[in-house]
């Protein structure tokens, strides 16, 4: 043994100090900067809830209402901060309720640690009282999950699974801790993990497809960018902004990659996708080369995968190998992280502009405009539409706000016109689709980022899926603001079935309580908008107020959302009505 | 890409954990891909197990599914081969009467024409243990079949591949 071992040995025994594994649990979360966590207590996780009271002046622990609120709040405090979103439940129904939210995060690449309480190790496997296999429940949308049974292996095995969760691709670590190892006593001590032997993080970057990519985008007569969350989650924006500066390429975003550069970019030209734009959809089926940064070609994106892009080469900068060639046969696939692979392509692309290229996307943007945009943004009728409210709210905010969407209609009304100044802006579910998403999910967002406006944008049939979180907003007295765009549908599904079911209207009306006296009940002030005259004066009020605030706006029922693509057809064939 | 179906040796080098068999299991279930056959063992490295998993797909799905092992955490490297691309047996096993390896002469031509090994006799029944292709176990199952067969089981394939796996360099790298 050399002197070396001997130093560290001494300090080891200088830094350990004996703890219960409970209170270990709340000191791993200190060791990784953790400073809220969303939960709810029960029997197998009341140990550290103990500890939790104890450390309240460190570590705020917030009661949601439901465990699936404290699983999309810790989504949505990880989507507008980038760091780790932890929750936290007990055993059985505790755990199985956080479920939803974690395939949600799986699917989002979402930065997302979940504790489960379990049953004492001796229990496993006797169907205990709230004893479920949560380990074998989540493994299909976790990206790691362990269960502990012994309160020595709880630094390791959490420094793990905050490295596993924010490392890469992102995604939810799944912790299932037993509940003797919570009350047994050992010698505590933390290491943060820097690495594991069988887990590449980030591919290596080869600097050959980096100049091939850069030799055909430099040669293309009409280039498309399409960008993903990948350019967010790799803190790329800065160096993507570049790459489309200079380049001087169309681009165009998917859900999740919105707000990565400002929605009024020169160069932004909108989103693609089953309600994106119309012109980026359509030209994705006429440019040369399509370059895709940090997305997955999901089937909403791509439509028909037979008739997508088939005239294009297509180059793929991507974190995760078994993304590539999955959907869409790559020509170009440039392995690594974002803000490493664009920072490398710069300095070898042309300056460019592509100008008469650009005038493509102009023109069919007029058409776009003419058909849909004018009457969503300007309506003349007498009903209210979702689209008039995004375009207020923008006005208000100047772009500045966040905003968290639901799934549905005006989900796909607020992407499209929400208006996005700063990165991270646009919370919402894309691959999952989780209704019920939004208002939990506000809750972490504001949380992470009190400085900026928060902006729920949620329909009447996903506000019900979680309302009870109005509670949460309530007792931690948060200043989100919540709109619901109430059209007495569950819009999105209705459109379906009067475009393709011959409106047969299956279980799709929806017969509300009073909104705004449950809001009220919460003790959250109120309002509901029924015309459009009171429209901008509900705003400024909600957005004037100092606390929590709900506002309802009954818009117009059977309101369609286009430009659609069909499930099935291709992105070329996208439709205006 | 090659959408004719083969039959593909996957080689998974993991660290040993549990559950992770849900996980790579799960791969397949997702996909609708029926496991032919899978073994787990050790493998030229301490502390690492060594998977094969036999499956009848086509290279794109392969490819993709592959993709998906190594991307799990504690998968530390998956490889596909085809057949030709390997050394690959299974090893079986037959429970049979022992009256009959004395009074019937055709199973001991059967035993010695097969390269079947006895595994243990008493004075119930004898144990045979057989090695090799499917084609072969299949072989000596038929022909023995119209004697009476107690018990029979068939392992699934290990293989090893033609071509060297780099799996030691990159531990190796890790540790550095």
């Amino acid at each position: 043994m050399n002197t070396e071992t001997l130093k560290e040995q001494k300090v080891t025994v200088a830094t350990t100090e004996r703890i219960s594994g409970c209170e270990a649990i709340v000191r791993c979360l200190l060791e990784e900067g953790v400073d809220t966590i969303y939960g709810y207590p029960g029997g197998a996780i009341m140990p550290v809830y103990d500890e939790l009271y104890k450390y309240r002046e460190q570590l705020h622990h917030v009661l949601t209402r439901h465990e699936q609120g404290a699983a999309h709040a810790a989504q949505g405090y990880a989507r507008i901060s980038g760091k780790v979103g932890v929750a936290m439940a007990t055993s059985g129904p505790g755990a199985t309720n956080l479920i939803t939210g974690i395939a949600d995060a799986q699917i989002d690449s979402t930065p997302m640690v979940c504790i489960t309480g379990q049953v004492a190790s001796h229990l496993l496997g006797s169907d205990a009282f709230q004893e479920t296999d949560i380990i074998g429940i989540s493994t299909p949308v976790t990206k790691w999950n362990h269960q502990v049974t012994r309160a020595e292996d709880i630094p390791e095995v959490l420094a793990k699974a905050f490295y596993i969760a924010r490392s890469g691709r992102p995604g939810p670590v799944l912790i299932d801790i037993t509940k003797d190892a919570q009350f047994a006593e050992f010698d505590f001590k933390y290491k943060k993990c820097t690495g594991i032997r069988s887990y590449t993080p980030i591919p290596k970057m080869d600097l050959e497809k980096v100049k091939a990519a850069a030799e055909l985008i430099n040669s293309a007569k009409k280039p498309m960018i399409v960008w993903g969350q990948g350019v967010i989650l790799g803190q790329a924006e800065e160096e993507f902004k570049a790459v489309v500066e200079k380049s001087g390429i169309p681009s165009a975003w998917t859900i999740l990659g919105a707000s990565a550069i400002p929605t009024d970019h020169p160069l932004n030209v909108g989103m693609v996708g089953m309600h994106g734009n119309y012109a980026p959809n359509k030209l994705t089926n006429e440019c040369d080369v399509l370059i895709a940064i940090g997305m997955r070609f999901d089937d909403r994106v791509t439509g028909n995968l037979a008739t997508y892009a088939k005239q294009a080469k297509v180059i793929h900068f991507e974190i995760d190998p078994a993304e590539v060639d999955k959907n869409v046969k790559t020509d170009i696939a440039v392995l690594g992280n974002a803000k490493e692979t664009l920072a490398a392509l710069l300095p070898l692309l042309d300056q460019k502009n592509h100008e008469q290229w650009h005038d493509e996307f102009r023109k069919l943007h007029v058409v776009e405009f003419e058909k849909v945009i004018k009457k969503d943004l300007y309506p003349t009728k007498e009903g209210l539409t979702m689209g008039e409210v995004l375009k207020e709210i923008n006005e208000q905010s100047k772009g500045d706000a966040a905003i968290v969407s639901d799934v549905g209609q005006h989900q796909m009304i607020a992407c499209r016109y929400a208006k996005f100044n700063k990165s991270k802006s646009n919370i919402t579910s894309g691959g999952l689709g989780t209704m019920g998403f939004a208002l939990p999910a506000a809750i972490g967002a504001k949380m992470a980022a009190p400085e900026r406006e928060v902006v729920a944008i949620i329909g009447d049939g996903g506000f019900q899926m979680t309302i009870q979180e109005l509670g949460t907003i309530f007792q931690q007295r948060l200043p989100v603001k919540i709109v619901v765009l109430n059209n007495e549908f569950l819009g999105m599904v209705r459109q379906w079935q009067q475009l393709f079911f011959d409106k047969r209207y299956a279980s799709t009306e929806m017969i509300n309580p009073d909104f705004v006296s449950i809001a009220k009940g919460y003790y959250i002030e109120a309002k509901k908008v029924t015309k459009r005259e009171e429209l901008k004066d509900a705003v400024a009020e909600m957005m004037g107020n100092a606390g929590p605030y709900f506002l309802e706006v009954c818009v117009e029922k059977e309101d369609n959302v286009f430009p659609m693509i069909p499930t099935g057809a291709s992105v070329s064939d996208v439709r205006l009505s | 890409m090659e959408k004719t179906i083969h039959t593909y040796t996957v080689s998974i080098y993991t660290e040993n954990n549990i559950g992770l068999l849900n996980r790579i299991s799960a791969i397949f279930q997702r996909r609708h891909v029926n496991i032919e056959s899978i073994v787990s063992s050790v493998s030229e490295i301490k502390g690492v197990s060594r998977w094969t998993i036999v499956v009848k797909v086509s290279e794109e799905q392969i490819k993709k599914i592959v993709g998906q092992i190594e991307k799990q955490v504690e998968v530390i490297k998956a490889y596909y081969h085809k057949d030709e691309d390997t050394i690959y047996q299974e090893s079986c096993l037959f429970k049979i009467k022992s009256d009959l390896l004395f009074e019937e002469r055709e199973i001991q031509n059967i035993i010695k024409d097969s390269g079947a090994n006895i595994v243990t006799v008493n004075k119930k029944f004898f144990v045979l243990e057989k090695s090799g292709r499917r084609n072969e176990i299949e072989e000596i199952y038929n022909q023995l079949i119209p004697f009476g067969i107690m018990q029979f089981v068939r392992s699934g394939r290990i293989a090893v591949t033609k071509d060297e796996m780099k799996i030691s360099e990159m531990l190796a790298a890790f540790s550095n």
